[in-house]
């Protein structure tokens, strides 16, 4: 009977391996998974992850390789969470030459580096809509600047980042006819431009400032990078509606079986703007920056931009033929291979520099487009990846030579061989990979150790939360010779680009508080000797201070409906992860954090006679819940003397 | 005692094989990543271009083909996709041991390019269909369509039918498109 039972059992097992294998490519995580992705309750993650918010306009941090969520900073969207786009001081960071636009579509991170390494100074960001850069500091994790891209149809291929953050660029995905000219949408090829915005970056401050820009052919340009080490001077960009199509693109802008790779030589751009060969036109835009001593921002209008065509000049701007429709242009470790990533193609070519270079010398060129030169093909590459995968969207790279592709019709990573071409492995993603992310990978010095992929569908992966799902993100450990799925973790918004950062580049930097003798908005009470109540005409200001547990002043009258009241909050803490929150009922806005030292504004428009309570919404001591206070709202025309306090004797 | 266990491992074995027990695998087993698109249950959806191939009797020949090719999940994709499906006997057409040898783990690169030559991506309906327009295909290499009055050709083999799917459309067809030599 044992030894029958024990032969079933056998077969049992025996019949459960071979009727439950995965069908397809599926590869099977392995036992210590788990282990590598557990950090300990009290210890921190290696890597810091930036991540894309797409469609929420806002960047997502996160631990890596736990694939924790730390923090969603709002970017180029309001956020009613801390009042970003809604206190006084910080509605003009999303002043645009349209007028305050509080969302926008953010793709893409690009970490600052010096010498094309990671420096952990900046992460910048692109807004894809309302065309728009952003600066976000690693000390505060805050938005500290935003520029608006002007003569520009949606900021897709930005904010790629020059070797040491000399330049950042602003590609148009929509060619547009320049200077808001009102002509038909069928006179698309001779009145529709491109425009590359090269964005300089004071090297002591962050600031941002258009350079100038460059008229390119009317197409769609999507991706680039710029070059680095042998390609340093050199920016490389993925064009796609070669054929220059206006309607139904899915159909008319995939006829050309080759698109192009622009290179465009930005040392020799420089000079000629530093010869005066630039040509000054008019364009309106907006200039937002954060000042941390005054918490505040302001808005400059700026009204001119500095153009140089690249038709009139000859060595600028060359194409390299690439297939098809090319999304990805990403630029190998040591700058001298190119790869484009034909999104529908089933190869990918990757270029070598060097011969492009001497194709440009000899003059290997396979006619013109439009007045630039058009490389020939076969001059510039250095092979083809040949069946790679289906749909080749982006690859990085490690510090071994390997690249790594995330194609999403196959929703595969593929990691192959840059110099051989060879491909070593490939990865499932579930499901339908868009980007991807490797530490370090768009930089001369890759960290390596992970690869992430983003992906774009989710369907059944997580628990179901209705037709609207989480998107999913998958961590693989590339240390060894094969790809590793370790971690699925959900991520808000729709992630598009990351890079993740070494931890230990940005930690120790971080802010704790905002010494309060530094404080300079004009509006700070830095002591509750200072908290007072002004009226001028319709303006009420209250100097407000929080301070655990009570916001001085407390019992405010005299104020009348139809005033504007602007409530101006001074943390007075000088303690580490205190903030104090205001909220008041009816704001038809949002509630305000003010992080310590800071002072933030909300403003009020009482439309009620009444007494109005109003709080602090940031749990910050015991006696939190006491901290709140009383607005006394008088009708219109009615004259209840001005009068504020706190701890009046009952 | 002894038939009662092995009835017990045939019954098993059969629950194994089920597709629903599969799935319960799949998400229950931490060892197990789960099987890629093309296993996502959902009865609600509108079918995708394999499911329709799936679904239809006339195409068990393409579906074992998608199946050896290991394209089955890449087409259950979100596309958009449009797929010529050449019919059961559209294979039968071809000479002798053609189909038995593409079906070969040897012949999978073949396989895929041929299936690949049926694939566009982007859907093109009817109505856009123009005569002799050329397509562009996942192989890299053209289809040419032909269009008079309501008939449509594809490299000179009839469009028997079209059928739309959540991801693209679909083409039915009379013959197997054969790529060009390379």
């Amino acid at each position: 009977m044992n030894k029958i039972t024990t032969r079933v059992s056998v077969l049992l097992a025996l019949a459960g391996v071979l009727a439950c294998q995965p069908k397809g490519p599926a590869s099977v995580t392995t036992g210590d998974a788990a282990s590598k992705v557990y950090v300990a309750p009290g210890q921190y993650d290696e890597f810091y992850n930036i991540v894309s918010g797409g469609f929420n306009g806002q960047i997502g941090v996160y631990g890596i390789p736990s694939g924790r969520l730390f923090r969603i900073l709002p970017v180029f969207s309001v956020s009613p969470e801390n009042g970003y786009g809604y206190s006084e001081e910080t509605k003009p960071m999303l002043n645009t030459s349209h007028g305050f636009v509080p969302w926008d579509d953010l793709h893409h991170i690009a970490l600052s580096t010096t010498k094309g390494e990671h420096d952990g100074r900046w992460a910048f960001a692109n807004g894809n809509n309302t065309p728009r850069v952003a600066r976000v500091s690693f000390e505060s994790f805050r938005t500290e600047e935003i520029l608006e891209i002007p003569n520009s149809g949606g900021n897709h291929s930005s904010p790629f980042i020059t070797e040491n953050t000399e330049y950042l660029v602003a590609g148009t995905r929509f060619s547009i006819p320049m200077a808001n000219k009102d002509v038909a949408i069928d006179s698309y090829k001779e009145n529709f431009k491109g425009s590359i915005s090269f964005i300089k970056v004071d090297q002591t401050n962050g600031r941002m400032n258009i350079a100038f820009q460059l008229r390119t052919p009317g197409f769609n340009y999507d991706l680039s990078r710029a070059g680095k080490g042998v390609s340093h001077g050199w920016f490389f960009f993925s064009c796609y509606n070669t054929e220059q199509a206006h309607t139904l693109l899915e159909v008319n802008a995939s006829q050309r079986d080759k698109d192009f790779i622009m290179a465009i030589n930005w040392k020799k751009a420089e000079e000629y703007i530093a010869q005066g060969k630039g040509r000054v036109e008019k364009a309106k835009y907006a200039h937002n920056v954060y000042d941390e001593k005054t918490h505040m921002a302001t808005t400059t209008m700026k009204d001119e931009v500095v153009v140089l065509d690249i038709k009139e000049f000859p060595d600028i701007a060359y194409f390299i033929p690439c297939p098809k429709s090319p999304h990805g242009c990403d630029v190998d470790p040591s700058g001298e291979y190119i790869v484009g990533s034909g999104k529908l193609a089933a190869m990918m070519p990757v270029f070598s520099f060097s011969k492009l270079q001497n194709a440009i010398a000899n003059k290997e060129y396979d006619g013109d487009f439009d007045g630039i030169p058009v490389i020939k093909y076969e001059a510039a590459l250095h092979g083809e990846v040949k069946k790679p995968g289906l749909g080749p969207l982006h690859t990085e790279f490690d510090a071994n030579g390997n690249a790594y592709t995330s194609f999403f019709v196959s929703s595969e990573i593929v990691k192959w061989n840059v110099k051989t071409l060879e491909v070593l492995d490939r990865v499932p993603t579930y499901y339908s990979i868009g980007h991807l992310s490797v530490p370090g990978g768009p930089t001369s010095k890759p960290h390596g150790k992970y690869v992430i992929a983003y992906n774009k569908i989710t369907k059944d992966r997580y628990l179901p939360t209705g037709p609207e799902l989480t998107q999913s993100a998958q961590l693989y450990d590339i240390s060894g010779d094969k790809m590793q799925l370790l971690l699925d973790f959900p991520t808000v918004g729709e992630p598009h680009y990351a890079e993740s950062i070494p931890a230990s580049l940005i930690r120790d930097k971080s802010r704790k508080i905002y010494p309060i003798e530094e404080n300079a908005n004009p509006y700070a009470a830095k002591g509750e000797g200072q908290a007072r109540v002004e009226r001028k005409g319709n303006e009420v200001h209250v100097y407000m201070t929080a301070i655990r547990s009570h916001l001085t002043p407390d019992n405010i009258e005299g104020v009348n409906v139809g005033d504007d009241v602007y409530f101006h909050v001074t943390n007075l803490e000088q303690d580490w992860d205190v903030p104090h929150g205001f909220a008041i009922k009816g704001a038809l806005n949002a509630e305000i954090l003010i992080m310590p030292g800071e002072t933030q504004t909300l403003k009020w428009k009482p439309l009620q006679p009444g007494v109005v309570p109003f709080y602090c919404t940031d749990f910050c001591s015991a006696l939190h819940q006491e901290m709140s206070g009383y607005i006394r709202v008088s009708a219109a025309g009615v004259k209840t003397p001005l009068k504020f306090s706190t701890g009046t004797p009952e | 005692m002894k038939n009662l266990l092995i009835s017990c491992f045939v019954l098993l074995l059969w629950a194994g094989c089920n597709d629903a027990a599969r799935q319960e695998t799949a998400a229950n087993d931490p060892a197990s990543p789960g099987a890629g698109q093309s296993a996502v249950k959902d009865d609600t959806s509108q079918p995708d271009v394999v499911r329709v191939a799936v679904n239809s009797p006339e195409h068990t020949t393409l579906v074992a083909a998608l199946k050896a090719a290991e394209y089955v999940d890449a087409l259950s994709n979100a596309g958009p996709f449009t797929v010529f499906a050449p019919i059961n006997a559209a294979f039968d057409k071809l000479p002798a041991g053609t189909v038995e040898s593409l079906l070969k783990p040897e012949s999978k690169d073949a396989l895929r390019n041929i299936l690949e030559y049926h694939v566009f991506v982007g859907v093109i309906k009817e109505e856009q269909v123009k005569d002799g327009m050329t397509l562009n295909q996942v192989n890299l290499e053209n289809i040419t369509l032909n269009k008079q009055g309501d008939k449509i050709t594809v490299n000179g083999s009839n469009v028997l039918g079209v059928v739309k799917a959540s991801n693209g459309i679909v083409y039915v067809i009379d013959a197997v498109l054969t790529p060009p030599a390379q």
